[in-house]
């Protein structure tokens, strides 16, 4: 399987167009055919994205200037930023921007931590290293809305997930009624995503660790260093670009929350569960008012462009 | 495979028992999930407080099975979802690869703003784009051939490519297969250039046998979003012949919700994508692993 | 590898050309124009609910097969809870079917959107339970086959044992007596909750269910006189004394903040010994408590007891084409014996008399005809403006936040302040 395996030649993984290695000359851009084909072979997937990406995001924001709403007889009128001052006049916005900075603050490093963790479980070949590796992606399989279902009725008062702690503890935890309790409930979300989604990020981790080579541990063998130090010296550095792509999946993931929260929680109690993306779509579905979710929507973006733009600075390879 | 490190056997049983323990939080919901679904509802709330819970004893039926293709179409919208995540995939690989193909291997005027601009279509979360997109795929004409006359009309609700053709082109895709065909050495395409083959040719015959690991990636994540797809089909599908599995869990939540018959339904559809990732599970996850996500 | 992806490919192509077989019909027929055609389709809310479903799709056999049919109805069923959103993104991209299901109080807005046509039917309505016609400025947008009543169910013997008199229409439980009540419920120690509202009720339930009480206390979701504002009515003493109210049978312990998925299971099962729900619970309740089972009025907590009118009602949408035949179906639809039919599949409220009459529960004397009487008597309908959609989700979300802690003159000001800004960014809803 490996065999098609090459070293990972040293490029940026945020870096959208590696340059060819530098000891290749740079040839001249072909003659004309090769362009022509060039763009032929592209043009599918870029016009796709065109329509179905680009154009309806301009779409929305455009108008998210405008009055637009999902059912009315009335014409469209351009407003300015009346919706951009209405949003960030917005208590809710403010806690939403709050939730998911919280969400993402936890899920980030512990479920990129776990999915580390799991990936060196299972890294090296033994007995049954199959059933575990299809084990520990079974939830990512499993839809978010199932799951989210399944979790709603395993985290009832008297629901598994507190007769679980309750069997554990010896009677002494009675868990509280997790999503009813705005201390709770998103601690109780958070839980569920990291569930669901360690595994895939296990897998991008995998890929990493069967990147480096295995002689590099056999030097440090040699050399009489502790696993600790293997793991410090060899494994670390050798994930640069793998750091980097969790890192960034994970948080985009984080930003969006949303499937759980509408299935779950609808954003209570006390909007303590409530994102910028459900706010979008509370606003635009249930409450009509399109122009304003529209809002909520690009700034939702600029916020994203922003912190991809800070995590490419701050993961950009020094040299 | 690689021989990492090197362990005793007392930490490698120890390292077995952390694996057993990260199965077990893994695996629990789900076999709770499916256990349930054989049981009656009194007993589901009755066995949650024991071991019970997730063992399939007692009253075990499929008599919720039987509920569930009573209450909605199964059948049909299985078949449904089966069709058009595969119609996803197969065409999501062809045109991904095609283009993460002459963005990597060709030189081509402005390929550098091109896959920036690929690249940023992934911080658009889905649900910011669905209204526009509603009222959009609404205005793009459809063509149907009815006899030997082509009929052409406006909107592309209530169809199935509505459900499928949005989500062919994926900025994922493209780039997991321009990492990996960055790692297949270039001298290939010149040789088999230098045989008269044309960039197709190249594509076809040259790059993509060798891309079979980055084919798989690309193959199971396109097929997930695509099966366990909800917002949108709730928003363009109205024909009941047209909808796919996620859609029917509604269908639950009317009046007296028997969560016997949901978690009947929830492992009906879970299943299939279950067993199919077992089937292909040494080639996915191996060639996950080895593909280009490394990154 | 490469015998992996072929693999793939295969099983891809082969799945590919069993979804091209299915698609001959590749475009579904429920939206298919209905130009002048003989075919008009009708959309309802009771996907995975079988019983309804086949209520109306006996009206619709039995129409399609009638002498005088004008056309032929196809019936296209959605799940309720996504109805909504199915309903407004077709309207949005103009491909609404003929006839459509309409939860009742959404008909003004939707009238408004000019999705609607005013209805000019054979049938005459004038006798009909009043909440099931909806008017909007003088014009009947739609016609409901039934309506549903709120009532409280109990166990006779139950109330016996904590000393608790059954409330009756003619002398329904005072604010005082249901604390009362309360008390000596949870006094017998049978439930850790002993009221069951459906607190985990979500959408359309909420306001539904809730807005009553407010009423009952004096207050109102807006102020109906021309509907502008919110403002003193939804976040005054009235509103605030019963926001307290309400959160006060939490705190109190008599019901859970949030309840169970599916209350009048839970009621069955003994879980709670009072349940407050709608009239479509009473015949499961029946058939599993039998004679010990009680209906009562809901409470007066100052203003009478008030409940909530108008259920899921047929409208006729303006871009329909064949609109002599939709609203020939509705007139059909709307004869004593299609709405008997229809009421008892359902457990409802025949929409008139003389379909009561068809039915031995609903006439005089009949175990359902309480139902009957708490409808005329005691409904209200929700307010009657374009605008109850946005009112309804502040609303909702205001009795969330009240019940999970939040201050309630904060928590209604909040929603006041978003209830009349949306009005006024409407232009009023001002035709």
């Amino acid at each position: 399987m490996t065999t098609t395996q090459l070293p990972s030649p040293g490029r940026r993984l945020a870096d959208p167009a590696p340059a060819a290695p530098p000891s290749k000359p740079r040839r001249r851009p072909r003659h004309l055919r090769e362009q022509i084909s060039g763009w032929g072979m592209i043009a599918p997937a870029a016009v796709l994205l065109l329509a179905f990406v680009f154009l309806p995001a301009i779409l929305g924001f455009g108008l998210a200037f405008t009055n637009a709403r999902l059912v009315s007889p009335r014409p469209v009128e351009f407003v300015g930023t009346d919706n951009f001052a209405r949003l960030f006049a917005d208590p809710v916005f403010w806690r939403s921007l709050l939730n998911v900075s919280y969400f993402a603050v936890v899920v980030v490093p512990v479920q990129s931590g776990l999915a580390l963790a799991m990936a060196l479980l299972i890294n090296k070949k033994f007995r049954g290293v199959n059933f575990f590796r299809t084990i520990y992606f079974l939830p990512v399989v499993t839809s978010m809305v199932v799951v989210s279902l399944l979790w709603l009725f395993m985290y009832r008062k008297d629901g598994l997930i507190n007769e679980l702690l309750s069997a554990a503890s010896f009677g002494l935890i009675s868990g509280p009624d997790w999503l009813n309790d705005p201390a709770t409930a998103m601690p109780a979300i958070i839980a569920l995503s990291i569930w669901q989604a360690a595994g895939f990020h296990m897998i991008i981790w995998l890929a990493g660790l069967q990147s480096i080579s295995g002689e590099l541990y056999e030097a440090a063998q040699l050399d009489g260093a502790s696993r600790w130090h293997q793991f410090r010296y060899v494994t670390w550095p050798g994930l640069t670009h793998t750091r980097t792509l969790v890192l960034v999946t994970i948080t985009i993931q984080a930003l969006g929350l949303f499937d759980q929260v509408s299935v779950m929680t609808q954003g209570g109690p006390l909007d303590s569960t409530t994102t910028i993306i459900y706010e979008a779509v509370r606003s635009g579905f249930k409450q009509q008012e399109t122009s304003y979710a529209s809002a909520i929507s690009l700034v939702f973006f600029v916020l994203v462009l922003l912190i991809s733009a800070v995590q490419r600075y701050l993961t950009r390879e020094k040299d | 495979m690689k021989q990492t490190l090197n362990s005793t056997s007392l930490s490698s049983a120890a390292a077995m028992a952390v694996r057993i323990l990260f199965a077990a939080v893994a695996a629990f919901p789900i076999v709770f999930m499916m256990v349930s679904s054989l049981k009656p509802d009194q007993q589901i709330f009755g066995d949650m407080s024991s071991v019970a819970a997730f063992l399939p004893i007692g009253n075990i039926s499929l008599d919720n099975y039987a509920a569930v293709f009573e209450r909605v179409p199964a059948a049909r919208f299985l078949i449904n979802s089966i069709g058009i995540s595969a119609v996803t995939v197969v065409l999501g690989i062809f045109i991904n690869s095609l283009c993460a193909f002459a963005l990597s291997r060709m030189e081509i005027r402005g390929k550098r703003v091109v896959f920036t601009a690929i690249l940023a279509t992934l911080i658009v979360p889905f649900q910011t784009l669905a209204l526009p997109l509603v009222w959009w795929v609404n205005q793009l004409p459809y063509f149907e051939l009815n006899g030997f006359s082509l009929e052409i009309s406006k909107g592309w609700l209530d169809t199935y490519q509505v459900q499928i053709i949005p989500f062919i082109a994926n900025a994922f895709s493209i780039y997991l297969y321009h990492q990996y065909f960055e790692s297949i050495p270039k001298e290939l395409d010149e040789a088999a250039r230098i045989d008269g083959a044309g960039w197709f040719t190249i594509y076809r015959k040259v790059v993509m046998p060798l891309a079979g690991p980055a084919t798989a990636t690309v193959a199971i994540l396109t097929f997930l979003p695509a099966w366990n797809s909800y917002l949108w089909p709730l928003m363009v599908v109205q024909s009941e012949e047209l909808r796919p599995v996620m859609i029917g869990i509604q269908y639950f939540f009317q009046l007296n919700v028997s969560w016997g018959e949901v978690m009947a339904y929830a492992s009906l559809i879970t299943i299939p994508v279950v067993v199919l990732f077992i089937a292909f599970q040494r080639s996915f996850i191996n060639s996950i692993a080895s593909s280009g996500v490394k990154g | 590898m490469n015998k992996r992806f072929t693999r793939i490919l295969a099983t891809s192509v082969a799945a590919a050309a069993l979804v091209g077989s299915l698609g001959a019909c590749g475009k579904g027929s429920a939206s298919a124009p209905s130009v002048g055609s003989n075919e008009i389709t009708m959309w309802t809310h009771n996907a995975g609910n079988a019983e309804e479903l086949k209520a109306v799709e006996n009206i619709v056999d039995s129409y399609n097969k009638s002498a005088g049919a004008k056309a032929k109805i196809k019936v296209q069923a959605f799940p309720q809870d996504s109805y909504n959103d199915s309903v407004v993104s077709a309207a949005a991209s103009g491909k609404l079917p003929c006839i459509v299901d309409i939860d009742g109080p959404n008909v003004p807005n939707w009238a408004w959107a000019k999705y609607l046509t005013p209805l000019k039917l054979d049938a005459d309505v004038s006798k009909n339970l009043p909440s099931t016609v909806a008017k909007w400025e003088g014009e009947t947008y739609a016609v409901g086959t039934y309506d549903v009543a709120l009532a409280m169910l109990a166990r006779a013997s139950d109330l016996k044992a904590a000393g608790v008199r059954v409330a009756t229409v003619e002398k329904p439980w005072t604010k005082d007596e249901f604390q009362d009540a309360l008390t000596k419920l949870k006094a017998l120690g049978k439930w850790e909750y002993p009221l069951d509202m459906g607190t985990a009720g979500t959408g359309e339930w909420l306001p539904y269910a809730y807005s009553p009480f407010l009423q009952s206390f004096g207050g109102d979701l807006i102020n109906r006189d021309g509907f502008q504002s919110a403002d003193g009515v939804l976040n005054g003493d009235k509103a605030i004394e019963w926001a307290q109210w309400f959160r006060g049978l939490a705190d109190q312990g008599f019901m859970a903040k949030k309840s169970g998925k599916d209350s009048t299971q839970d009621f069955l099962n003994n879980k709670s010994g009072l349940l407050y729900t709608g009239s479509w619970a009473a015949d499961k309740a029946r058939a599993a408590v039998g004679k010990d089972l009680v209906v009562m009025p809901s409470v007066d907590l100052g203003t009478g007891p008030k409940i909530g009118g108008a259920s899921w009602q047929w409208g006729v949408t303006s871009g329909c084409n064949n609109s002599a035949a939709a609203m020939d179906y509705l007139s059909y639809s709307l004869k004593p014996e299609n709405l008997a039919a229809v009421a008892k599949a359902t457990g409802t409220i025949p929409a008139t008399d003389e379909a009561a009459a068809l039915l031995p529960e609903y006439a005089k004397g009949g175990t359902n005809r309480i139902f009957m009487e708490l409808s005329r008597n005691y409904a209200v309908m929700r307010p009657e403006t374009p605008a109850y959609p946005f009112i309804a989700t502040e609303y909702g979300k205001a009795v969330q936040d009240i019940l999970a802690g939040a201050d309630p003159k904060t928590a209604l000001d909040k929603s006041v302040k978003a209830i009349d800004a949306n009005i006024k960014s409407n232009g009023g809803y001002k035709n």
